[in-house]
């Protein structure tokens, strides 16, 4: 990979909570190279979205990002700065789009003066030369009428036109590196495929990197270029898409394209004759659940879940093995490959 | 389903209208009719996905059928019962036979009640066992469904989101439903752990033949565990059938174009979408005729679509649609319609 726009190294984040202290990032180490889409997955609570707030800064007590983790962008580690040099960096170098488009946008301001403020706050343009600039951001994203649109209020709009509009805030000062955090996940299946298309496309226009997080593998197949999968605080793996998709090492990321539905109808009579759907075939499941971050198993932090864990697994902390030169994974069976072949036909073949 | 089967459920002409009372933001008040002439039945032991994008009116539909909502007009037979002409007190014994499963358990359970007394309540109030048999029956019913005997100690907020579903799926299985209208189960869930819900209600139906209405959006949940499929637009349904042939061959644009939307978790997939233009019109004011006409891709339509609203209309063996630019794929005459798809609607179903 070439020289990195977006460099995490050794990210620990942790919580102080009733039930002790919870490592929520414990040791991320994360590239992002310019004009990539970094797709970052895993369940609910392995630290996704604690990492991408740690990029922003915007994490606040009890929350503490430790001491030795960096965060580098333009040669500078974000860390390390006074929160006033940060803020220049928040929507001008790094902007952020979040799930929840109605909570993120003020109820009672028009769509056009929320963009506009934010050009205003980091730029000295003029109350009209901002206004143009929100018009053409809104035009940027593909919102019809962007004129009528920046004179709405949030409520006016429906819930797809309100992404875009976030999108087109977050972009209106073409920031280097964009974070969508399941940006499309609360929109219905038809709005989230125009949206999608809609970021792909704007990233090749714009070169921006993109992290996206999200817990939905079909999204990452459609628009990332690059895959990190988190478990428990950890990356797990990290591996170009395809070979991501094809070549899976890690059990757990293994777990999750198992488990990812897909859209065939179960085979067998459904329907026409006398069986139906229950008992028709189990899905493959990861069995359990992730752990609370106060109590991360030891050794390998999923080898309670895992299929093909030995004794090996429960005492020590795997490594994170090179595969390859793209490709990592931090699990034993990457240096005892010989192991592999005695596993069960679902963990060494490739996923369907 | 073969066709002299009575189904368990039988759902014909269900409307529900909603007032609108006062005046909304200056906007003269009307009504909103959320469910729109729809008919449908279920066999025993069969699961009839009801899908759709937010707001066409398919949680309505299954609160209907289990009169949380009440109709406005229509006929809804649960094992040859007429469940809207029941009083108070035979339509309290009929809903021992008839549970939800809501899409969040968190907020359907009792917050301030141990998840053992929660799964005991329904199985006391409904006379089915008290005291140590009752307890006894908890615990039977917390091993089915995955949990510990010492979880009937916890409150629901100690659980995760996949253990809280198997609570709420215990409390509704505890009376010894023959059906259960499961609204959005999985769609809070992580991919993983969907996979266990979605396993355990396929068991469930298996060992007890239960009956499914499966209200969800994510038809790649759906295929997992539908046997039948109605697609629903704006009140209506507008395509109907068993599960295979609605995925296989849809015939209607609109669920094509929900089919095409749905990211495969495949990077190496070819995506072809049918875009569809903008949103879905409000349903307080839908237009004439076929009200997809707006967002139509078809290359077919013209004005006379928007002349009338397109009836259902069997297009292949047991599979409908309501479009009149589609001519039926398979020879239907002589066919004898499914109960499925009333052809020949008795009388004027009116309930007020």
């Amino acid at each position: 990979m070439t020289e990195p726009l977006l460099s995490i190294r050794d990210l620990r984040v942790t919580f102080a909570t009733d039930g002790g202290v919870a490592r929520a990032v414990d040791g991320v180490s994360l590239d992002l190279a310019a004009g990539e889409i970094l797709g970052l997955v895993g369940e609910s609570g392995c630290g996704k979205s604690v990492t991408a707030m740690s990029v922003l800064r915007l994490l606040r007590p009890p929350a503490r990002i430790e001491p030795g983790s960096e965060i580098w962008l333009d040669g500078r580690d974000l860390l390390a700065l006074p929160e006033r040099a940060m803020r220049s960096i928040r929507g001008r170098r790094i902007a952020m789009v979040f799930q929840e488009p109605m909570t993120a946008l003020n109820p009672v301001l028009t769509i056009g003066h929320q963009i506009a403020e934010v050009v205003r706050v980091h730029e000295r343009a003029s109350r009209g030369a901002a206004r143009a600039r929100a018009v053409a951001a809104l035009e940027q994203v593909g919102v019809p009428d962007p004129d009528l649109r920046a004179r709405q209020y949030p409520h006016q709009l429906s819930g797809g036109t309100r992404q875009r509009v976030l999108l087109a805030m977050a972009l209106v000062l073409h920031p280097a590196v964009l974070i969508a955090d399941e940006p499309t996940t609360a929109l219905d299946v038809t709005v989230q495929a125009e949206l999608l298309a809609l970021l792909a496309d704007l990233q090749r226009r714009l070169g921006m990197a993109v992290l996206l997080i999200t817990h939905d593998l079909g999204v990452v197949a459609e628009l990332a270029s690059r895959v990190a999968v988190m478990y428990a605080g950890q990356l797990v793996e990290e591996a170009p898409v395809q070979e991501l998709f094809a070549r899976a090492r890690h059990p757990y990321t293994q777990g999750l394209l198992e488990a990812a539905p897909r859209l065939a109808p179960r085979d067998g009579p459904h329907g026409s004759g006398g069986r139906h759907g229950g008992g028709a075939g189990r899905l493959r499941v990861i069995p359990g659940t992730v752990p609370p971050a106060t109590a991360w198993p030891s050794g390998c932090r999923f080898h309670d879940r895992c299929s093909a864990a030995w004794d090996r697994c429960e005492r020590e902390a795997p490594p994170s093995h090179a595969v390859d030169a793209s490709h990592r994974a931090r699990c034993h069976l990457a240096a005892e490959p010989e192991r592999r072949a005695a596993l069960p036909v679902a963990l060494t073949g490739s996923v369907r | 389903m073969s066709a002299g089967a009575e189904p368990l459920v039988e759902v014909r002409r269900l409307r529900k209208v909603y007032a609108l009372s006062g005046r909304l933001f200056g906007r003269a008040a009307g009504s909103l009719t959320a469910v729109h002439d729809v008919s449908f039945a279920i066999a025993r032991g069969a699961t009839l996905a009801l899908v759709g994008e937010s707001g066409c009116g398919k949680t309505t539909t299954g609160r209907a059928v289990l009169r949380l909502v009440e109709p406005t007009t229509g006929r809804i037979r649960f094992d040859g019962i007429d469940v809207l002409a029941l009083g108070p007190a035979p339509l309290r014994r009929l809903r021992r036979r008839m549970q939800p499963v809501f899409q969040d358990p968190y907020s359907s359970l009792n917050p301030r009640m141990r998840v053992g007394a929660i799964i005991r309540e329904g199985l006391v109030i409904h006379g089915l066992a008290e005291g140590a048999a009752a307890d006894a029956r908890v615990r039977e019913l917390m091993a089915e469904v995955g949990l510990r005997p010492e979880h009937a100690r916890l409150y629901p907020h100690e659980f995760s989101g996949g253990q809280r579903q198997r609570v709420g799926i215990a409390r509704a299985l505890a009376v010894e439903p023959d059906f259960i209208v499961c609204d959005e189960p999985v769609s809070a869930l992580d991919v993983s752990v969907q996979g266990q819900v979605i396993n355990l209600l396929l068991d469930l139906q298996r060992d007890r033949g239960l009956t499914y209405l499966f209200i969800a959006h994510d038809l790649a949940v759906v295929a997992q565990i539908a046997t039948h499929v109605a697609v629903m637009y704006l009140g209506r349904i507008v395509e109907h059938g068993p599960a295979a042939a609605v995925y296989r061959d849809p015939i209607m644009p609109y669920t094509r174009a929900l089919l095409s939307a749905v990211a495969p978790p495949d990077p190496t997939a070819r995506l072809q979408r049918l875009a569809l233009v903008g949103d879905a019109p409000s349903p307080r004011a839908a237009p004439r005729g076929c009200s997809f006409f707006a967002r139509c891709p078809h290359p077919r339509k013209d004005a006379e679509c928007t002349r009338t609203v397109p009836a259902l209309e069997l297009k292949a063996p047991g599979h409908s649609a309501a479009c009149i630019k589609e001519p039926p794929r398979a020879p239907v005459d002589g066919l004898i319609p499914p109960p499925l798809i009333p052809s020949v609607l008795d009388g004027d179903d009116i309930h007020r």
